[in-house]
């Protein structure tokens, strides 16, 4: 056991923990942020992605020690107050959800994607996104809200 | 506000599961009339209060209105009149709106709780919170047969876990599931196994073939329906005949299997993700000899099911542990659990005979094994058909899934029609519109032809080819035009055209999604899906080694939504998937010249 600090969602909390648990379940059972979801533990549906330093991360394979003293970012963190971000916005209004549950993690990596190229052409756009699983397959839908964002991002900067 | 709940078994009628695409024809009309007593009540109370007559007032956008005046529903919903309101108060047999003056129906309408599953604050079953919650962890067996012999539940508890053995059943409870899962593993080293022989995943067509049940009666046993003379029928045309076989795959839901248990001084309350709410509650009031009233079961959501949850194994393992522990405990199977535990839908052999009279089916004489018997009867016009279907004893655990027995039915049927129209030397299209008299089904395969332009010159040669097939379930009608590429051993789907109908469109947005998943989740089980398994252990139970659709598999696809409101809407959810195989098995033989008759048609090895 050893205690960890984190910058969570711009705010600093620590914890007790086993270095090798995942930050998943750090993030999930000891700060309750249930955004962040468990798909499969091994890295291959990204259902559990958050930022650290500002970069996607399968939290499932990552280490809570390897994070220690740095940023975090999930869900919960990506508005701020009741303004919800630009891809929030868009996912809602493509009606990207089915079940819903493989949401946050896409949403995540569409942010980072967009913060890194705010321009991303379509095969940068499923570039980003292809390793994240909807088992509903609601892609088109998912890929449409990534691209509405990314225009609406583009409009603003006009 | 409007807040939709989706089952608490305290509070919320028993409708049934989620299942056989049945919510639209069977809850939508009982809200849809519960939505209308309603309106009737609330326009009544604004009656009242503007001194009106009912009839000279409208209803629009959630309020009542009358010549500029406005009241808005939550305002009317407070009167006396509504909160003292019993149920022999409720109007009965208020008229439904007509189809033609639909203004809510029939649009397309976002999700209600769309903000919280993007802001990351809907709450799925293992993301329910209970105050001094522990979390679970379960010993599974390490092979399929395989019994407990002796365990050691000392170093668990060493450990600080809450251990729990109940015959076959150990687990462990911890404060976190880092803790469950160590004490899980240290008791797992000690745990000694009977072991006991179990069949492979290789030639499993025959295996269920030789395990085919093919007498007795009741609800599970065969069937056997034949009108007309096949016999005769099929030896004055000739007999034309092919197997075919489908292997199992499973559903794997993002969310795999998890619930939260409480008790409170002898009641239970589990939340869990279920398509059978109530069927649940039934199970865990056996398993703890509960009575109704105590036996509680909320479902927050399900994560997605596909017709892969509607039993309730999760929601007793976590309830057993909560006894135990005397504390909530949440617990969520592994992705390896859900691979290996969750029930598969069933592997399948198919045996299909036909004669053929030129362009006319004379002759149909079908038998399947063990795929279920949803979609086993040919919806094409045969004068004489046989169709018998034998329940296996089969070597996993089976279950729904979507589309369940029409996706292996389907498959081999519209393969075999493929196959047939070779012979009677018609294009596959004009092969299977000479046969049917079914005017909906007809027009689906119309409109998918017409949009991809089959009759048009068509792609072929260099390994292209284009391929049809259509089906009927469920009261819901599919066709779907597919043009591949085949490469070495690797399909490529460069366009995929679908019409889909049934009945009238209650939410165009919401329908094209559950259409097009449906059929891009299809293109699994087509392409890549099968579980293989040997020595009672499953060789590719994680998403590494089972592939799924992911964005890049997602080929150029239109779909066309033909509308009918003069039809009662059906459902969407499943049938679209039973046309996807057989469409890309046909265009796979027209690109090759190579018939495929079992799936998946770009099997892998690892």
């Amino acid at each position: 056991m050893a205690r960890f600090t984190i910058r969570i969602n711009r705010e600093e909390r620590s914890t007790e923990s086993p270095p090798n648990r995942p930050l998943l379940e750090v993030v999930r059972e000891d700060f309750g942020l249930t955004g962040t979801k468990y798909g499969c533990g091994e890295g291959q549906c990204r259902a559990c992605t958050v930022l650290i330093n500002d970069l996607p991360a399968v939290s499932c394979l990552t280490p809570v020690s390897s994070v220690d003293g740095k940023s975090v970012t999930t869900i919960e963190g990506l508005s701020t107050g009741d303004q919800l971000t630009g891809v929030q916005q868009a996912f809602i209004d493509m009606d990207a959800a089915q079940c819903g549950y493989c949401i946050p993690g896409m949403i995540v990596e569409a942010a980072a994607l967009l913060k890194r190229n705010p321009r991303p052409h379509r095969s940068e756009i499923l570039d980003a996104m292809n390793p994240h699983l909807c088992r509903c397959c609601g892609y088109r839908n998912i890929l449409s809200s990534v691209e509405l964002a990314a225009r609406a991002l583009e409009a603003n900067d006009a | 506000m409007l807040q939709v709940m989706l089952a608490d078994t305290a509070i919320t009628p028993d409708d049934g599961s989620t299942a056989g695409s049945r919510t639209t024809p069977a809850t939508v009309p009982v809200v849809r009339r519960a939505c209308a007593a309603a309106r009737e009540m609330l326009v009544r109370v604004a009656a009242d209060e503007w001194n009106l007559d009912m009839s000279q007032l409208r209803v629009e956008e959630g309020a009542v209105a009358h010549a500029g005046k406005r009241l808005v529903y939550a305002h009317l919903a407070r009167s006396k009149q509504l909160t003292a309101a019993s149920d022999n108060t409720v109007p009965r047999g208020v008229p439904l709106t007509k189809t033609a003056d639909w203004s809510v129906l029939g649009r397309t309408l976002l999700k209600t709780n769309a903000r919280e599953i993007v802001d990351g604050t809907h709450r799925y079953p293992s993301d329910i919170v209970r105050p001094g919650m522990l979390y679970g962890a379960v010993l599974r067996p390490p092979r399929y047969g395989a019994l407990l012999d002796s365990v050691d539940l000392t170093r668990g508890k060493e450990l600080g876990a809450v251990v729990v053995r109940d015959g076959e059943f150990v687990g462990c409870a911890a404060k976190t599931s880092y803790e469950a899962r160590a004490a899980l593993e240290a008791i797992r080293r000690t745990a000694r196994w009977r072991t006991a022989p179990h069949p492979s995943s290789e030639r499993l067509g025959a295996y269920l073939k030789r395990r085919a049940q093919r007498s007795g009666g009741g609800r599970r046993g065969p069937r056997r329906r034949e009108s007309g003379d096949v016999e005769a029928a099929l030896a004055a045309a000739g007999t034309i005949e092919a197997s075919y076989e489908i292997p199992y795959v499973q559903h794997a839901p993002m969310e795999p299997r998890a619930a939260v248990a409480e008790w409170d001084q002898g009641r239970l309350t589990v939340w869990t993700g279920t398509q059978r709410p109530f069927g649940v509650r039934e199970q865990l009031q056996q398993a703890f000899r509960l009575p109704a009233g105590r036996t509680r079961v909320v479902v927050p959501d399900t994560g997605g099911g596909f017709g892969g949850k509607h039993t309730g194994e999760v929601a007793i393992e976590a309830a057993r542990l909560a006894r135990a522990a005397d504390a909530p405990v949440s617990l969520r199977w592994t992705r390896s659990e859900e691979f290996v535990w969750a029930y598969f839908r069933p592997a399948a052999a198919f045996e299909a005979r036909a004669g053929l009279s030129g362009e006319k089916i004379v002759a149909w004489d079908f038998a399947a094994y063990n795929p279920g018997t949803a979609g086993i009867e040919t919806p094409y016009a045969v004068p004489n058909v046989r169709t018998q279907y034998f329940p296996c004893d089969a070597p996993l655990r089976e279950g729904s899934y979507r589309g369940i027995g029409a996706v292996g039915n389907n498959f081999a049927r519209e393969v075999f029609m493929d196959e047939l129209a070779g012979v009677s030397g018609l294009d596959p299209l004009a092969f299977r519109l000479a046969n049917l008299d079914d005017d909906r089904l007809a027009a689906v395969l119309r409109a998918a032809a017409s949009r991809f332009g089959w009759s048009q010159s068509r792609p072929s040669g260099q390994n292209r080819g284009t391929g049809i097939a259509a089906g009927f379930e469920k009261g819901s009608y599919i066709a779907i035009c597919a043009q591949v590429r085949v490469e070495g051993g690797a399909t490529e789907v460069e366009r995929l055209v679908s019409a889909f109908e049934c009945g009238a469109i209650l939410n165009p947005r919401n329908l094209q999604a559950q259409v097009e998943g449906c059929i891009i989740q299809g293109l699994g089980p087509a392409l890549d899906e099968e579980i293989r398994f040997a020595d009672g252990r499953l060789l590719n139970g994680s998403f590494t080694r089972y592939p799924l659709p992911r964005f890049r598999d997602v080929p150029p696809m239109e779909t066309v939504l033909l509308d009918r409101p003069d039809i009662e809407p059906a459902g969407a959810g499943e049938t679209p998937i039973i046309a996807v195989a057989p469409a890309l098995a046909n265009a796979v033989f027209a690109a090759t010249g190579r018939r495929r008759r079992s799936l998946p048609l770009q099997p892998r090895a690892n």
